[in-house]
């Protein structure tokens, strides 16, 4: 059945002619000539005063992507990227790292008060109970300006600055872990990403530890013509545990943009990693002008036994959508989680999922995804769930919905299911009746009908987990959930 | 960036490819439609997993070599290919049967309103039906369907007229056969004009261990109101590397059944390529396989709803797998932006009977209008303990109550064929592959004393 028009409403309140971030900041910048050559990647390696070793690492990737295609795979159109087109490193100008942010250019402080993200402590502590104060660590085009609660998180063990800074302060730990789950050689855009990755965040929680708050950072591209190539590594050490989240926007320009960043999350022993992401880069103007190309590598590794990593993902932003965060289970008894939501408008083109590769014994995955696509957009989800022969009473539930709103949108789904084991056990779901019958039931005996359960059920499910995003990252999560099911196809 | 590659051919790509200017003068009529679809391999070679479609069953890697073309078989040969039993013989009120893909025989009276036309004698000699052999344009194309088109040998045009019910079934048997392994390329085209009403059943039948190559199609275009049915059995030979793809063009309000039970053969690949034309037509598209020791079978399926109203389409795949044997089910419903209403409903359940088993399932689904109801289920998994401890608890052994659940599993797709004693020769196959599981399990056990 067509979408009912609650659903429609609040669709089109996100379209891409409601784009609210898409302001810009003047700054004098710094940035190198166009274009990419090894100078360049000596470049950046340069400016970050990095270690030789880190030097030749990019060095090496760059050289193997000179080799590598652009892959073709997924569901998407654009025209020919030209990457020597490019401006591969941009940094505000400034006269050495700011000390305070009473150093931090004005523009940009003002920029990210325009977007609600609070870069100052004290601002932070007036207005909200303690227990709901975020860290943040702001990337503006390719540097970190600022990472907020750095000194308090440090007494509790935990690491929390931007990837230059770790290179600097904990080469030993950046070295050991980095490129262990995303190979240097993975694809395409991971290999340029390590290459010329310029900023992002590195996270390292001691064993044992509960980080005492939530983290996140903000990505903005600001400068035109630039590529944003950002590098997050979070790494949870035996029993430890840490709420992370990312929110990203750029201004409106008529050129796509490139944003090709690279994560990687490694939990050890009985270790917790929840990985929120409101993406809401410029997704173009009606007419598909403009908007930046999301091609991102996320890939979570549960390496100890008992370990989990959850993904929770809405996406509303970015003219094309290139994405799969995945879990690889390697650890016995490890779980991988993933929801994600994602609204498709105007030009807009999706092609998102995840993967959840199966290794260790009594691995679990759960996949939870809606689509809705509007105007004329194409929103496909793409996602494999494979089981490892060794991986013996593996279970996987997926359940991928999508929406549609109009006819000349569309909505696509691609599963991969393989299990090479008998004890495994994958449910791939796509009829929303099915969820739980007995929760069902539960519901409908209290006088609800079978439809209002059922999106209760799922997006109560959802919200669960976005519930837990601080405000400033959830207003338009929240508002996405109250979609409602109706109407929904498989 | 880096340069085109050119891709290296296998050995039996190189020998197709050779093979083709020789064959084309003495392969019969469509010089044409053999032309474009050779050019269509000879551009692409053999698929391997990096051809999306092909992902899962990497063709390159099973046909190392090419068998050579069957030749015309003689006397002799027929006798002795068509001296084994067949499983559905006696089933056609007309049975025609092909050896190494060539007509070697038809049984039985032909029923009132239908027409049969040996392919090659319609090649040859030419037929009015010619022009709409591999007129469905397929939404992606095929390999299978190109290399089949390009070696067509033989087969047969089948022509029911309008508003004719014929009484029985149409039998098409297949056998490959000889002292060497071979390749052929039969082609069946059937029109049912509208409001006819038809069944075909199909079995190919392969002996010994060979490695044979058997590439078939069947056409069918289905006229306003007709109801087609249709069985195909692959009992292909032990080593075959066998490929078969069905076409269906809907028009307004038929109804299709399809069902292909699949139980021999090394490598096989059933494809079903299914268009709904006309308005508010209905499909039934049903597979049930059975696997064990390395045996890999495929079944891949489009359905395409290009109409509006965009009709109903119903597929059911049932995999059973033992030993290492793998299966694949990629299934893909279209929903074209104008086909709204359209309710499809596609599941694919397997049934994993050992740690060494294997399934792939890729259930995609491609939906571009808005008023539409489609979903697809994708299971895997072991037998359920809890039925098999209610029936052991109730006295049944361990070996029986499997058997019964795996032959009500896949009896769940078979028993959509509309014709009890086909249906019952089914089920007699399927018990028989019980048979020789539980032997095989038997062989293992060690002796309690």
């Amino acid at each position: 059945m067509p979408a009912v028009q609650e659903t429609i409403d609040q669709v089109k309140a996100i379209d891409v002619s409601e784009y609210k971030y898409g302001f810009i900041t003047d700054v004098e910048m710094e940035k190198p000539a166009k274009g990419l050559t090894e100078d360049t990647v000596r470049y950046i390696s340069a400016r970050k005063n990095e270690p030789a070793w880190m030097l030749e690492w990019r060095l090496d990737a760059f050289r193997r992507w000179k080799t590598m295609t652009e892959p073709t795979w997924a569901r998407v159109h654009y025209p020919e990227i030209d990457f020597q087109d490019i401006y591969y490193y941009a940094a505000p100008k400034m006269n050495g790292a700011p000390k305070s942010l009473d150093e931090v250019d004005p523009a940009i402080l003002d920029a990210y008060k325009k977007l609600g993200i609070p870069l100052r402590e004290q601002e932070i502590l007036a207005g909200v109970e303690p227990q709901n104060r975020v860290a943040v660590d702001a990337v503006f085009d390719s540097v970190s300006v600022v990472t907020t609660f750095r000194a308090e998180l440090a007494k509790a063990g935990v690491i929390f600055c931007s990837i230059s800074d770790a290179l600097q302060e904990h080469p030993e730990l950046v070295r050991k872990y980095i490129g262990t789950v995303v190979p240097v050689t993975d694809n395409y855009y991971a290999t340029l990403n390590s290459a010329v990755f310029t900023d992002g965040s590195f996270v390292y929680i001691p064993k044992g530890v509960r980080c005492p708050m939530e983290l996140s950072t903000y990505f903005r591209i600001n400068e035109k013509n630039t590529g944003q190539f950002e590098r997050t590594l979070i790494i949870a050490e035996e029993g430890s545990y840490v709420s992370y989240l990312e929110g990203c926007t750029a201004p409106q320009r008529d050129e796509n943009q490139l944003h090709a960043a690279v994560v990687e999350l490694i939990t050890l022993d009985d270790a917790e990693i929840k990985y929120s992401t409101v993406q809401n880069w410029y997704p173009g103007d009606a007419n598909g002008k403009g908007g930046i190309y999301n091609f991102v590598t996320k890939r979570g590794d549960c390496r100890g036994k008992n370990s989990k990593i959850s993904w929770t993902q809405v996406e509303t932003g970015s003219a094309i959508t290139w994405k799969y965060p995945s879990c690889i289970l390697r650890g016995d008894g490890s779980r991988g989680e993933f929801y994600s939501i994602a609204v498709s408008n105007g030009m807009q083109q999706v092609d998102s999922g995840t993967k959840m590769i199966h290794l260790g014994k009594n691995t679990t995955s759960r996949i939870i995804s809606k689509g809705i696509s509007a105007g004329r957009s194409q929103n496909t989800y793409r996602g494999l769930v494979s089981a490892h022969r060794k991986a013996t009473n593996a279970r996987n539930f997926t359940n991928c919905d999508s929406l549609l709103i109009g006819n000349q949108c569309g909505a696509h789904t691609v599963p991969y299911i393989e299990s090479k084991t008998s004890t495994a056990t994958f449910e791939h779901e796509a009829t929303t009746s099915k969820i739980s019958e007995d929760q069902l039931f539960y519901c409908m005996q209290r006088g609800l009908s079978a439809e209002d359960a059922t999106a209760l059920i799922v997006n109560g499910f959802v919200k669960d987990v976005l519930q837990q995003l601080p405000m400033e990252f959830a207003v338009e999560a929240q508002k996405l959930i109250s979609i409602s099911l109706e109407g929904s196809v498989g | 960036m880096s340069a085109k590659i050119t891709p290296i051919r296998s050995a039996a790509e190189s020998a197709l490819i050779d093979r083709f200017p020789a064959l084309k003068a003495s392969l019969p009529g469509l010089p044409a439609l053999r032309e474009n679809a050779f050019a269509a391999f000879a551009a692409a070679g053999l698929p391997t997993r990096r051809v999306e479609a092909w992902k899962y069953t990497d063709l390159r890697a099973a046909m190392r070599e090419a068998a050579p073309l069957a030749a015309r078989p003689n006397d002799a040969e027929i006798t002795v290919a068509l001296k084994g039993h067949s499983p559905l013989a006696g089933q056609g009120v007309v049975t025609l049967s092909f050896v190494n893909g060539h007509h070697v025989a038809t049984a039985g009276a032909l029923p009132a309103g239908v027409s049969i036309t040996p392919l090659a004698k319609a090649l040859a000699g030419g037929h009015p039906l010619l022009s709409r052999i591999g007129a469905l344009k397929l939404v992606h194309g095929d390999l299978a369907l190109s290399l089949n088109t390009a070696f067509m040998t033989d087969g047969a045009i089948i022509h029911v007229a309008e508003g004719v019910t014929v009484d029985g079934p149409i039998a098409l048997r297949f056998v490959t056969s000889g002292a060497t392994a071979v390749a052929t390329a039969a082609r069946v085209l059937m029109v049912a004009e509208a409001g006819s009403h038809v069944m075909l059943v199909e079995s190919h039948e392969g002996q010994g261990a060979l490695a044979h190559q058997p590439n078939t199609a069947l056409e069918i275009i289905a006229g306003d109101k007709a109801v087609v049915s249709h069985v195909r059995l692959g009992l292909n030979s032990a080593g075959a590397v066998a490929l078969s793809t069905l076409t269906a063009d809907l028009g307004s309000e038929t109804s299709l059944t399809s069902v292909n039970v699949a139980l021999q053969g090394a490598v096989t690949r059933h494809q079903a390529f299914v268009r709904f034309s006309g308005g508010d037509a209905r499909a039934q598209i049903n597979g049930a396989t059975l696997l064990s020791g390395t045996q890999h079978a495929d079944s891949t399926l489009v359905v395409e709803h290009a109409a509006e109203p965009g009709g109903e389409s119903r597929e059911l795949f049932r995999t059973i797998i033992d030993d290492e044997a793998s299966g694949v089910f990629q299934g893909k419903i279209i929903v074209q932006p104008h086909a709204q209403k359209t309710d499809g409903r596609m599941a694919s359940n397997a049934v994993l009977l050992s740690e060494s088993a294997a399934m792939y399932n890729k259930p995609e689904l491609e939906i571009f209008a808005d008023d539409v109801a489609c979903a697809h289920g994708a299971t895997c998994g072991a037998l359920d303990d809890e039925l098999l401890f209610y029936l052991m608890s109730r006295g049944i052994s361990k070996a029986e109550a499997e058997a019964l659940m795996i032959e009500s599993f896949v009896g769940a797709s078979i028993d959509f064929i509309d014709h009890e004693p086909i249906r019952e020769i089914l089920h007699a196959l399927v018990r028989d592959w019980l048979q020789a599981r539980a032997a095989r399990l038997n062989a293992e056990a060690p002796t309690v004393s």
